[in-house]
């Protein structure tokens, strides 16, 4: 065992860091949050394709490069630093991870080998309105018509839903809750842009209205969509959370930088004890946090899965979001009244912060499932 | 970056596990789960008795090089200890401050002469240690040491007056930071010496504690005396010295902290299911939230292990005191909270508390000694993040 990065995972985070500065400025991330597509697209086809983001833990023999959780949560890491909008997150935390916890071989090598490459962007349509992650809980119907299928539903909260090349379903059946892999210009399908108080990150409601679809867009057998879909919203879950380690790091050096300049009662604020002590508290929730995110991702490196990798999830989702929205309402606290600005950056980093603790389960959410899975029992009825 | 153990590692899980059960009964098994925080009176000289035992079989300092009587124990191999070791019960170590402080700061900077005086016996679990730091007047401001030492007829003699010192009434040394030259102050002049504690100029009167219990001490020293070669460093390089002693406190041994922690988690996670408390939703919610809390714990301690071969400390080191002090007396609290109205009974009169009382109750001197948590922000701040330094008056 050894906890630290290896040399390879040290130049990843490098040079995905360097390229972010330079890429994902201030004034860059605000122009794509504001844009019709909500992401940079010549950035993000020169990360996915050329740097090989999106073919990193797709195996080779799908046209990726074979690393791991690891690498993925470095890169998620230096993502969530500085808030590049981009569909990474929906297509390679998420939906790549579908396909690959899915046994389907057919459809790995008809998508993944798109997704590694750039080429497609994909994700993961299972959320419902009232916001419950549990795919247990899904309404969207489908019934089997003319050897194809048709779906009746609505999907709500789904990242990148608008704007995704490929759906990835689920829909509740006779034989259980089933995934399909839909084109976004499917007939029948209506998208709709849900505008959220964080802009660097979409989300859409999608509503199929008897959608019809042929036999192929079925991934896996049917009712058997229900372990891939778990397993792929924990490691997406653990990814999120190393999202937030960057961003949450990123308020503390927004801050501490801030301070260091500020000047009141002729002094830099920073070395007034009570602001020394919330960036102490700050820089204790960053490093957590950072083990945290990346003990589960070296869980799910492991293999585990189940209850195994729901407690790893559980524990760096709510660790995580936690620390970075505490990281990120103390960083406009010790702006003072510019952190209250639009032009300031901080306000960015806290809405961020709050969107993502409420996405793939809020902190009593997964509290309440380790609550269970350490053996309390149920909760009173 | 792995967590997964090898084959040969889960071989010494395996050999570790068969020793403690089979040496952790018999005339033993009175020790399991016993001695830990709070309960360090109890069973004292059979602990002492299976501290010499686990000496003979090679488990104590298994961290410690093997060129000074250690197991030379990887760092998988210290985590397997430390958990195997807590799995089976195994009782609160009475030669921990030898094994964890002194020792590793004797290796760091004595000589050769003190090395082979001092080690055999920390090793064979046969000397016990004790620490010499804080006085009445250098508590959070250590470098206010007042306790002098000047050299006579080839001693050391020491006076003056330490406290918060634990296991000073059964320790057979207590390694001293004592100034050395005379009208210094501050982190110059002072020395770091090694006490024989059993001279009759040496008086330890126990504090009691808002436990009932008395696990501190006060020691008073009246022209004391060491041999002159009982120096770690140089006259007037005990700052140095005892800095490094500190840095020590941040090994593996937080491991086998950390195991303690679970099992007493543990506890309270049994205690809410016998008692319904598991089925509240705000104590659930809690509960799990220490057991993350923990496991969060043990991650950072390994990122902290697992970097220790760089020269400076990083980040995850510098939080280690803050994050457990301030993890394990919310525990405290929790387990009264999950005990409701019983939570108030003690054992026995007049003032036996119960494992869980005393937990409530001695965390609360958790985030005091060793740096407050205060000045553990004060360091974060200024050494992790470049902030300016306190004043100093």
């Amino acid at each position: 065992m050894n906890f630290a990065v290896t040399e390879e995972q040290g130049l990843i985070r490098e040079a995905a860091r360097s390229w972010l500065a330079a890429t994902a400025t201030s004034a860059a991330v605000r122009r794509a949050m504001e844009s019709k597509c909500g992401y940079d697209e010549p950035a993000w086809k020169t990360a996915a394709g050329d740097f090989g983001w999106a073919a990193t833990a797709i195996p080779e023999v799908h046209g990726g490069l074979g690393l791991g959780m690891v690498e993925l949560a470095i890169l998620q890491e230096e993502i969530g630093r500085t808030l590049f909008p981009s569909p990474f997150e929906a297509t390679v935390c998420l939906a790549a991870n579908v396909l690959l916890a899915s046994d389907d071989e057919r459809q790995k090598r008809k998508c993944l080998p798109a997704i590694a490459s750039g080429d497609l962007t994909a994700t993961l349509a299972c959320s419902e309105p009232g916001g419950s992650i549990d795919p247990t809980s899904c309404e969207t119907r489908y019934v089997p018509e003319g050897g194809g299928f048709r779906l009746n539903g609505v999907k709500r909260h789904v990242v990148d839903g608008d704007r995704a090349d490929l759906l990835l379903v689920t829909a509740r059946g006779e034989k259980g809750v089933s995934l399909f892999a839909v084109a976004g210009d499917t007939p029948g399908l209506r998208r709709t842009w849900l505008p959220t108080m964080d802009q660097t990150r979409r989300q859409a409601e999608i509503v199929f209205d008897d959608v019809r679809l042929g036999a192929d867009a079925l991934v896996g057998e049917e009712g058997s969509a229900l372990t891939p879909v778990r397993t792929a919203l924990d490691r997406a879950a653990i990814l999120i959370a190393a999202a937030q380690v960057g961003a949450a790091e990123r308020c503390l050096d927004m801050t501490v930088a801030y301070a260091k300049e500020r000047v009141q009662f002729g002094r830099s604020i920073a070395s007034f004890q009570a602001v020394k002590h919330a960036c102490a508290d700050m820089l204790l929730l960053v490093e957590s946090a950072r083990s945290a995110a990346y003990y589960a991702a070296c869980i799910a490196d492991d293999g585990a899965t189940g209850d195994v990798l729901a407690r790893a999830a559980s524990l760096a989702k709510a660790y995580c979001s936690e620390a970075y929205f505490a990281c990120a309402g103390e960083a406009i606290q010790l702006h003072g009244g510019v952190g209250f600005t639009w032009e300031f950056d901080v306000h960015l980093y806290f809405k961020n912060a709050h969107a993502t603790e409420k996405y793939l389960g809020t902190p009593v959410w997964h509290r309440e499932r380790v609550a269970r899975l350490i053996g309390l029992g149920e909760e009173a009825a | 970056m792995n967590l997964a153990f090898t084959p040969q590692e889960e071989g010494f899980r395996a050999e570790v596990a068969g020793w403690m059960s089979a040496h952790l009964a018999g005339d033993f098994a009175p020790l399991r789960n016993r001695g830990g925080p709070g309960d360090e009176h109890a069973y004292f000289e059979l602990r002492h008795e299976w501290e010499r035992h686990m000496g003979e079989a090679g488990w104590t300092c298994v961290g410690w090089p093997r060129a000074h009587g250690g197991r030379g124990a990887s760092l998988g191999e210290q985590v397997i200890f430390h958990e195997e070791y807590a799995r089976a019960g195994g009782p609160g170590r009475v030669g921990h401050i030898g094994e964890g402080l002194a020792g590793p700061t004797i290796i760091a900077f004595g000589t050769e002469v003190q090395k082979r005086r001092f080690l055999p016996p920390i090793v064979k679990g046969e000397e016990l240690w004790c620490q010499g730091y804080s006085e009445p007047s250098a508590g959070s401001d250590l470098a206010n040491v007042r306790t002098r030492a000047t050299r006579i007829n080839g001693k050391w003699s020491i006076t003056g007056q330490k406290i918060w010192t634990s296991l000073a009434h059964v320790a057979d040394w207590c390694f001293v930071l004592a100034r050395t030259e005379e009208g210094s102050s501050g982190h110059k002049g002072l020395s770091y010496l090694l006490v024989p504690m059993k001279q009759a100029s040496i008086e330890v009167r126990p504090i009691r504690q808002m436990t009932g219990t008395s696990e501190f001490n006060e020691v008073f020293f009246d022209e004391a005396l060491t041999d002159e070669a009982n120096i770690v460093g140089a006259p007037g390089e005990g700052w140095k010295v005892a800095m490094g002693t500190l840095a020590f406190e941040r090994g593996a041994s937080t491991l086998g902290q950390q195991m303690a922690f679970r099992n007493q988690l543990g506890e309270i996670v049994a205690v809410a299911k016998r008692n319904g408390a598991a089925k509240d939703p705000v104590i659930r919610q809690r509960l799990a939230d220490a057991w993350i809390g923990l496991e969060v714990m043990r991650a950072n301690a390994l990122r902290m292990l697992s970097g220790a071969d760089k020269p400076e400390l990083g980040r995850e080191a510098l939080i280690g005191k803050l994050y457990w002090a301030t993890w394990h007396r919310s525990l405290g609290k929790l387990a009264m909270d999950v005990l409701g109205p019983e939570a108030e009974i003690v054992a026995e009169a007049p003032y036996g508390l119960t494992a869980l009382q005393q937990l409530f109750l001695f965390t609360r001197a958790d985030t005091i000694y060793a740096g407050t948590n205060e000045i553990q922000r004060n360091i974060i701040a200024e050494r992790a993040l470049g902030m300016p330094k306190e004043q100093r008056g």
